[in-house]
């Protein structure tokens, strides 16, 4: 239980920083998952009660937008292209080799909870084709052969 | 008063009446599946399109959301309106096909069987207009059930996908949705609806059951008449 108040603890702050309204959701959501990595089903309790709002509407808001992850993520997120740009330039062979590298499924966590590999549409780079993001930093121009090296460094970070 | 056009029909009604309202109250017919007397239009199945001249401008509308307008000419059986509301019913019985309120409208309106559109199978019979969200919003006010996901992917229900811990039991989302999609199982003395089963409560007067527990419980708390005086059906009161 001793998780379940620091989440309400740490959800109160949250909500004190931007405001009972409830056009402050997704903002408080969004913090909630920087500091989490995902959205933890107390967490979305606690900011109904705590917003006013009905827990319906913040599940709602919850799975309506695809930033937002109900389930646990891993310390980086893997995030390969699927643009037109990306795509043209053989993002799915990185795709093809990240899911064999990290030994999981699109949308998995690896086992040490290090990475959570997702696709998405377009990060707005297209000139840097193909493109994957790894915890927020973009890896531009990006061959299969330099996965391995680059897993390995942010396995190393920690 | 607003005076104006539906099929050829001088009608006039108060401002700010919808035009379905109007031509209803004037014995013009227009389908709809998600314009429930009890919640707000949302204009959620667009069955109720009709055609809206103004001037030289011709346009389709929802007739539940738009208000009349002076001078306006509205059809609402024309060519145009009925092929906007045949491929409105094809995309809906592609995604519900066992819905019998969908086909009987189909029939009525004369599409054949066969539809032109891959049929889903796994969306039972909810077209997703929110109507059950709405009253239970709006009308119940407890909020127990909503949408979860988006697109191909969205469904309705209690958050989480687990037994709603705010729902009453009251079944008002199964009296508003217009496909049956909502169920609710009734025996003698127990209702069970979004997977949770609720005690009902036995009239203090005449025995008959007649509401959920919660559900005084949550008017009472709601309105402060004591549960006690709530104990007794309409009928006996």
């Amino acid at each position: 239980m001793k998780k379940a108040t620091t989440i309400e603890a740490k959800v109160k702050e949250i909500v004190k920083k931007h405001g009972r309204d409830k056009s402050s959701l997704i903002a408080v959501l969004q913090d909630i998952q920087e500091e989490y990595n995902y959205l933890p089903k107390e967490a979305l309790l606690a900011v109904g009660e705590q917003m006013e709002v009905p827990s319906s509407r913040v599940y709602e808001v919850a799975t309506f937008y695809n930033t937002f992850s109900l389930n646990p993520r891993g310390r980086y997120l893997v995030e390969v292209c699927a643009g037109t740009a990306c795509h043209v330039q053989g993002s799915f062979n990185l795709m093809d080799r990240l899911k064999r590298d990290l030994e999981i499924e699109c949308g998995e966590t690896t086992k040490d909870n290090m990475f959570t590999l997702e696709e998405v549409r377009c990060l707005g780079c297209c000139s840097l084709a193909p493109v994957v993001r790894i915890g927020g930093n973009i890896h531009p121009y990006l061959t299969q052969d330099e996965i391995p090296r680059i897993l390995r460094n942010y396995r190393k970070q920690g | 008063m607003v005076n104006f056009i539906i099929d050829g029909k001088k009608i006039s009604a108060a401002e700010g009446t919808m035009i379905l309202e109007a031509a209803r109250a004037n014995s013009i017919s227009i389908p709809t599946l998600c314009a429930h007397e009890t919640v707000s239009r949302s204009g959620a199945c667009r069955l109720c399109v009709v055609e809206v001249k103004k001037g030289k401008r011709a346009k389709i509308v929802t007739s539940c959301l738009y208000p009349v307008e002076e001078g306006i000419i509205v059809e609402t059986k024309n060519e145009r309106v009925m092929n906007v509301r045949r491929l409105v019913l094809q995309l809906l019985m592609a995604r519900c096909p066992e819905s019998e309120v969908i086909c009987e409208l189909a029939k009525e309106i004369g599409i054949e069987t066969q539809p032109r559109f891959i049929p889903d199978k796994d969306k039972g019979k909810c077209i997703l207009c929110r109507s059950c969200v709405r009253v239970c919003e709006e009308i119940v006010g407890v909020s127990a059930i909503g949408f979860s996901c988006r697109g191909a992917d969205k469904t309705i229900g209690p958050p989480f996908n687990e037994d709603s811990a705010v729902c009453i039991g009251c079944g008002a989302c199964a009296y508003v949705c217009p496909t049956g999609h909502i169920q609710m199982e009734a025996t003698e003395d127990t209702r069970k609806i979004w997977g949770r089963t609720f005690k009902m409560k036995k009239c203090d007067v005449c025995g008959r059951y007649f509401a959920p527990e919660d559900q005084l419980k949550y008017i009472s708390k709601k309105t402060g008449v004591p549960l006690k005086e709530l104990a007794i059906c309409t009928n006996c009161r």
